[in-house]
């Protein structure tokens, strides 16, 4: 059985009161254990969910309002019923876990393996499918090491593969892992890379994979963590999950509080009830802001998402009030600043982050964000010059046109600009890199104009010295 | 270095059967290659194009689109320093720095006894536990200058045993036993499932039967 216990658990999950749907073993020191797993409760729900029907399997989960976790909060249940009648088709887990601030996946995978793996074979049987891939972060070996050794004790088990739990259901579950690309948390490109491709992002449309997607079959992508809500699910009811959580938003979510907060960790929180004041200054979660500090900005939903303020804060989280209020819950990251943050270092820290990620495949992100970073680098090294922020938005405007997503100020007269931006790109990445500079422009304008006013004055003003540049470099 | 030892093609021969087109093995296999020369050697990724059917130049064209994979030498140890927002916040940049000075290399580089390879890469899912690094992809959370000098002791001493060299990721691998695969088709002969078809007749109405 389990032969890796000498893997100390990672840590940062805070056992706090509240419904435990997800995190519910994590308590335990052997919470990945076979063993563990089947003493509470484990592989008990799959059992009867084989006994049922395919469409009723489905049907729960549509009736559920199983909002994806991955990031843009789709309706599992409506993304399955998208699967035309095709066979092969094919269920891909997404563990590539990357985006800024963000740390759940990895806590399910490494912590409770056996509650995704059961979540899997619930999804393959409710989708009529026999081949799942289960994708994992490269950089994640401990991930890597507890699932697959989760999978070969649940197959040895008759859990998984053939004949299980002693019916005709056969289903296989592959573990597969990447290799350093936060790109390939991206579900077209996931899926390129699993096909042993770069990972590059699909158009789409016309072909979107639930039609058209592993090999141009039938295939669907979904979250760790969303997968790992079924078995809850399905051992106690649509009923009782709704219990927890918002009309709109019912169960809860993992959510992981960094940054300025005396007590940062991966929080299970129920959905869009509880708001970001309760969050961040609550007892019962982070317990304020580090040293008694002032609030200066925080990131609702990972590094891709527009900031948002002290005027925010009483908001709860709740996909929708979010999304008008212009940013997003995202992947569940929360990042917090304080009163002693440079809004410009901040922002060109997340800025070279998607200029590092872009796959290059799209022009205006490829070049753009890496115009993005050496502007921000210069104004931060004291090289700025007076156009750069202007410079800044129309770069940002030749990747993500028209106003840019942004959270209200009424005291500076800005409104707020709904979630999501328009995109010249196949898919958000280089929009992304446009949220923290307009988030931090907007507000923090002043910070920007004083690092440029300080820098002494530009030499390309000069023609004759650009002039020569270009015959030096002909 | 390289092409796969025999061992290691058996290993990568049970890897490629468990997927519907051979190419979908090619990431697995670059790790494979690395774990067994600690890199990702010309030779090996020609093997590996042999073994799946491609070319060469297929594999390094995705063998060079992800980072982990290194196509030199690198040190036994990689030592990953996060300086990502939730990091930076809580001191990794300054980590980074305390780290270039101590090992004497700049973030890229690999000291000249071919120990340590130093790099400063993106967010590595440990936010709430800035700030953070991976030693071969093994974890040290809220580490600071003292704890990485004790960290890099440790490793010059072989004090870490259970930080394998560069290379290797999961010790523990899945096997699928052979009389326990569900069967694993090629996308063009794979149809459905036949549970599936038979709960299809079975939860069909009667009419619909006859």
């Amino acid at each position: 059985m389990a032969t890796n216990d000498y893997i100390p658990h990672a840590p940062g999950f805070v056992d706090n009161e509240g419904p435990k749907i997800v995190s519910s073993r994590f308590g335990h020191a052997d919470s990945f254990t076979l063993e563990r797993y089947e003493q509470t409760g484990g592989y008990q729900a799959v059992r009867s969910v084989l006994a049922g029907s395919t469409s009723d399997a489905a049907q729960l989960v549509k009736d559920a309002v199983l909002l994806g976790r991955g990031g843009a909060g789709f309706p599992a249940g409506v993304k399955w019923g998208f699967m035309p009648p095709v066979w092969p088709r094919y269920l891909v887990v997404n563990g590539d876990e990357s985006e800024p601030g963000t740390y759940k996946d990895r806590l399910l995978m490494e912590r409770d393996p056996h509650q995704l793996i059961e979540g899997c074979l619930i999804a393959c049987y409710a989708l009529g499918l026999n081949t799942c891939f289960l994708y994992v972060r490269g950089e994640m070996a401990e991930a890597q090491e507890r699932i697959g050794t989760a999978l070969n004790d649940a197959y040895d088990a008759g859990y998984v593969g053939r004949d299980m739990f002693g019916t005709d259901v056969a289903i296989d579950i592959v573990l597969h892992w990447g290799a350093g690309a936060y790109i390939v948390g991206e579900e077209t490109a996931l899926i390129e890379s699993l096909e042993g491709n770069r990972g590059m992002p699909r158009l789409k449309p016309p072909f979107f994979p639930a039609a058209k997607g592993l090999y141009m079959k039938p295939t669907i992508v979904n979250n760790v963590e969303t997968l790992a809500n079924l078995p809850w699910l399905f051992t106690n009811g649509v009923d009782a999950y709704k219990e927890y959580g918002s009309e709109r938003s019912p169960g809860t979510r993992m959510l992981a509080v960094s940054g300025h907060v005396n007590r940062p960790g991966v929080y299970e929180v129920e959905q869009g009830v509880v708001t970001f004041r309760e969050l961040f200054y609550g007892d019962n979660y982070c317990q304020g802001i580090r040293d008694g500090n002032d609030l200066k900005m925080f990131i609702p939903g990972g590094g891709s998402a527009p900031w948002f303020f002290e005027e925010q804060l009483d908001l709860p989280m709740e996909a929708a009030d979010v999304g008008s209020a212009g940013s997003m819950l995202g992947s569940g990251a929360l990042v917090v600043m304080d009163e002693t943050t440079d809004a410009v270092k901040a922002c060109l820290r997340i800025v070279r982050f998607f200029a590092r990620e872009s796959c290059g495949k799209c022009t205006p992100c490829r070049e753009g964000t890496t115009w993005e970073e050496q502007i921000l680098q210069r104004i931060l090294d004291g090289n700025g010059r007076p156009e750069d922020l202007d410079l800044l938005a129309d770069i940002g405007s030749q990747i993500s046109p028209g106003e840019y997503p942004a959270a209200a100020h009424p005291e500076a007269g800005l409104t707020a600009v709904p979630f999501p931006p328009k995109q010249t790109t196949i898919c958000p990445l280089g929009p992304s890199s446009v949220a923290p500079i307009t988030s931090a422009i907007r507000r923090f304008r002043h910070e920007f104009e004083a690092a440029i006013a300080a820098s002494p004055a530009a030499p390309e003003s000069d023609p004759e010295q650009r002039d020569a540049v270009v015959e030096v470099s002909a | 270095m390289s092409r796969l030892t025999a061992e290691n093609v058996l290993l990568a021969q049970e890897i490629i059967a468990r997927y519907p087109r051979p190419k979908s093995a090619l990431i697995p296999l670059l790790h494979l290659a690395q774990e067994q020369d600690g890199y990702v050697a010309a030779d090996a990724m020609e093997h590996l194009a042999e073994l799946i059917g491609s070319t060469p130049a297929e594999v390094l064209g995705t063998c060079s689109f992800y980072e982990m994979f290194k196509r030199e030498p690198v040190g036994r140890y990689v030592i990953n320093v996060c300086t990502n927002i939730s990091c930076q916040l809580n001191g990794g940049e300054e980590l980074l720095h305390h780290a270039e000075e101590a090992l004497g290399i700049r973030a890229g580089g690999t000291t000249d006894d071919g120990l340590f390879t130093l790099e400063d890469v993106e967010c590595i899912a440990a936010c709430t536990e800035a700030p953070c690094l991976q030693v071969n992809y093994r974890y040290e959370y809220r580490i600071d200058g003292g704890g990485f000098d004790r960290l890099v002791d440790d490793l010059r001493n072989n004090a870490r045993p259970d930080i394998p060299r560069h290379g290797t990721l999961a010790r523990d691998r899945q096997h699928i036993p052979a009389d326990r695969l569900a069967g694993i088709a090629s996308p063009e002969t794979a149809g459905t499932p036949a549970w599936f078809e038979r709960r299809q007749k079975a939860e069909a109405p009667a009419e619909e039967r006859a």
